[in-house]
């Protein structure tokens, strides 16, 4: 493995794995305050069982999601000092306000873990529903930022240098809403397919018990909404994307060759030496909708650019056919199931329902990451898209190599970590009724 | 113009709340690794109690600060990024493993070998990272790095690898210990247990000292300019006589266990200390073999230091009342704390013992 591969493939491993930890850590907060809200008002005592259940899970992953994020605030120049000479003062202003929000987030979540019974109760539900909205804030300023690369304005770039610098106009480039509309969907799709379907399981094992089954209405409610609602984002970002990378677009359909009337290539297998796409189902004309709203629009194929500017297209097209499946099933889940609670129909407590929801459990996380190396990888060679190539923003120390494997090794341990400790708070929640943090009476 | 001294202001001031701070917290961390294992387990307990609420919220400062540094001096951020790429690789491997290894020893409902695996990050990565992190500090103020350098050794190895910056890393551990045990006598439930954290303060105490003394050492060993420049510099002079001079009414303190006025003089004392280092050097703020990066040298345009200063302005409108509000409330309001231990027994018991 070069440096090269190696500093991508640290970067891409640091940002896959703070990707799961952030869209956990900025959502549960929301499926907790919303249990809280229910124990507050129904006094149900499984209600409360939950939020304190769900804050331990908040808890966890929130910390690993700020450690995994501190790391990348270093990564960012340990491994792409060049990039950020220059970049760090245009794309900056989403960090500082993301500062901010995430220093808000780390005050909230010490007053909502460490403040049951000292504080006002409706005080105390305050403060988790600001954990999550600052975390919100947090995950939608970081992705403003990612934005840019993708669509840089806010300066002129004369002769290599960065001139006229405006973080304003930064910050609100043409990629920053779609991206963070997308990603948040995302956050919440995945995030409640999951904790549904960690539930799910739960019920299944018999323990049908009303806490299992809230937790799996709060969770699914917000997924399901969210699912229906990203194939509309999906949309939007498909079609300013074609506008201002042609060449993420032409890469994530694999489309070789310019054509009007171009086809939506569904799955395959594409041959980049042969510029064809092997066992794929086509659609015509599917693609030129989907990317300019007109069947008989042209759209640009990787023809149109240079050979040195294409991103890698097997890993693109692949990623993007995965993510679109994941959130189809999602999609058709989330229908099936609030069409089942909106009639009441029996199946929504059926056993096959619950399994079907158990196995789609990670999927949400699937697309994700699948969606995140669409966004990046498609954007290859570039890392500031158009201005600066990836490899010439890399830092010239040699060995990066091994400064990959040790990160390898950190995250791999954490998830394990993370992932035992998970497994056995489920289990104490039921094994006995532990004392729980309450309110003086 | 007069945004760069305001955001200068802010790095300053994150740099210091995170040692004072962040600093106690990794404080905590080092003295359990010389506390008796008949003693650990209080001593774990009264740590968690005491610093667990702000834990997260002490170590954003270090967020705040990296921030400044890549948005508004980015020539800082990225020096520092490639030449001491190898010991901010480790202070992150410390950050990463003491964090969560706190939060995991907490949440494992289960009492096994894990607990222990737990703990043994936990304190060896409270006393890595404050390494780490004085380390590079003291890398940074040395002279030490090297641009032109040819070789991996030169450039990457050599600049954090001297006496100097060695012992900066032991003196930042020292004064983390030492914050943390006059922190934790204020926090201490039962006169052993001030009794116990005293003792530590006060060893604590006399280790910085020395400490400081071989920093002081280290620096004429290696003919650094540093030296000079704090010695010659009047104000940092006196700072560094204040700190000096506050030192037998520190121990008067905490003998008599007067906790707050402790607490006082110690953040006192390492305030004055690094005031004194930053201003003698003032402005240059990295130190290299044959040139220096200045704070205004290495600054962002106008535009985005504007934008930084406001953007770090309205969020410490935020950030400073909720934080206080925090503090307070955990410190000063504890008109539930029985009900709080008692929880927090209730909790402990609960777990399941392997």
């Amino acid at each position: 493995m070069d440096d090269f591969i190696a500093a991508r493939s640290q970067m891409a491993l640091s940002l896959g794995f703070h990707i799961i930890f952030a869209c956990i850590g900025m959502i549960m907060p929301f499926f907790m305050a919303i249990s809280h809200y229910l124990y507050l008002k129904k006094k149900n005592d499984h209600y409360r069982k939950l939020t304190v259940a769900w804050s331990k899970g908040v808890a966890i992953f929130f910390v690993t999601g700020a450690v995994s994020g501190t790391m990348l605030s270093f990564e960012l120049g340990l491994l792409w000092p060049e990039f950020m000479l220059h970049a760090g003062p245009i794309f900056g202003m989403p960090f500082s306000l993301e500062g901010t929000a995430f220093f808000l987030e780390a005050i909230a979540i010490g007053f909502f873990l460490y403040g049951w019974g000292k504080f006002h109760p409706w005080f105390h539900w305050f403060t988790g529903v600001m954990v999550g909205v600052t975390g919100l804030a947090s995950g939608i300023l970081v992705v403003a930022a990612n934005g840019w690369m993708n669509a840089p304005t806010g300066f002129d770039y004369v002769d290599g240098k960065f001139l006229n610098v405006d973080p304003m106009a930064a910050m609100f480039n043409d990629a920053w809403f779609t991206q963070a509309l997308h990603m948040t969907l995302a956050a919440f799709v995945a995030t409640g397919f999951a904790v549904a379907g960690i539930h799910a399981i739960l019920l299944m094992r018999g323990k049908n018990n009303p806490l299992h089954r809230s937790a799996l209405k709060i969770a699914l409610s917000l997924g399901a909404v969210a699912a229906i609602l990203q194939p509309l984002s999906g949309d939007i970002s498909a079609k300013d994307v074609a506008q201002r990378q042609p060449a993420k677009i032409a890469a994530m359909e694999a489309h070789f060759h310019t054509e009007s009337f171009a086809p939506l290539i569904l799955g395959g297998i594409p041959d980049e030496d042969n510029k064809i796409v092997n066992y794929a189902i086509k659609i015509p004309g599917g693609l030129s909708f989907l990317a300019h709203g007109d069947f008989n629009a042209e759209v640009i194929g990787l023809d149109r650019i240079p050979e040195d500017e294409h991103p890698p297209v097997l890993i693109t097209h692949l990623a993007f056919q995965i993510m679109v499946a994941c959130g189809m099933i999602l999609m058709m889940t989330g229908i099936l199931w609030l069409f089942g609670q909106w009639r009441k129909k029996a199946f929504v407590d059926s056993r096959w329902f619950l399994t079907l929801l158990a196995f789609l459990t990670p999927l949400g996380f699937i697309a994700v990451e699948a969606g995140w190396v669409v966004t990046e990888v498609g954007r290859q060679p570039w890392i500031i898209y158009g201005i600066m190539k990836t490899r010439d923003g890399m830092t010239p120390m040699p060995g990066i190599v091994y400064s990959f494997w040790l990160y390898t090794f950190i995250y791999l341990s954490l998830s394990g970590i993370v992932t035992l400790l998970l497994i056995r708070q489920i289990r104490d929640l039921d094994k006995k009724e532990t004392p729980l943090p309450t309110y003086p009476r | 113009m007069l945004m760069l001294y305001v955001v200068t202001a802010f790095l300053y001031i994150a740099l210091l709340f995170y040692l004072l701070f962040g600093g106690a917290d990794f404080g905590a961390g080092i003295i359990e690794l010389f506390t008796d294992d008949s003693k650990k387990e209080r001593s774990r307990l009264l740590t968690y109690k005491a610093i667990g609420p702000i834990w997260e919220a002490n170590h954003m400062w270090l967020i705040i600060a990296i921030v400044i540094l890549f948005v508004g001096f980015p020539a800082i951020y990225t020096t520092l990024s490639i030449y001491l790429h190898i010991p901010l690789s480790l202070m992150l491997v410390g950050i990463i493993a003491r964090g969560t290894a706190f939060i995991f020893r907490h949440y494992d409902p289960v009492i096994g070998n894990l607990q222990k695996v737990y703990n043994l990050i936990y304190v060896y990565s409270s006393f890595l990272t404050p390494f780490f992190l004085g380390n590079i500090a003291g890398t940074v103020i040395s002279g030490r790095i090297n641009p032109n350098a040819s070789t991996f050794p030169e450039a990457y190895l050599y600049p954090w690898s001297g006496y100097f910056p060695v012992v900066v890393g032991l003196f930042t551990v020292c004064i983390c210990g030492f914050l943390a045990a006059v922190f934790l006598i204020g926090e201490a439930e039962d006169d052993d247990d001030r009794r116990l954290f005293r003792n530590k303060a006060i060893r604590l105490n006399l280790l910085t000292v020395i400490a400081g003394g071989l920093v002081f050492l280290a620096a004429y060993v290696e003919e650094m300019a540093l030296m000079t420049e704090l010695l010659s510099n009047t104000v940092s002079l006196i700072s560094l006589l204040l700190a000096s001079i506050s030192l037998p009414i520190l121990w008067v303190q905490v003998k008599s266990l007067r906790y707050k006025s402790a607490r006082a003089l110690a953040a006192f004392q390492v305030t004055m200390i690094l005031f004194a280092l930053f201003y003698s050097i003032y402005p240059s703020f990295v130190i290299m073999e044959d040139s220096v990066l200045t704070l205004e040298g290495a600054a962002a345009g106008s535009s985005t230091l504007t934008a930084l200063g406001i953007a770090l302005l309205v969020g410490s409108a935020f950030i400073l009342p909720a934080l206080f509000y925090l503090i307070y409330s955990f410190q000063k309001k504890r008109f539930d704390q029985d009900t709080d231990i008692a929880n927090m027994v209730a909790e402990e018991q609960g777990k399941i013992d392997l």
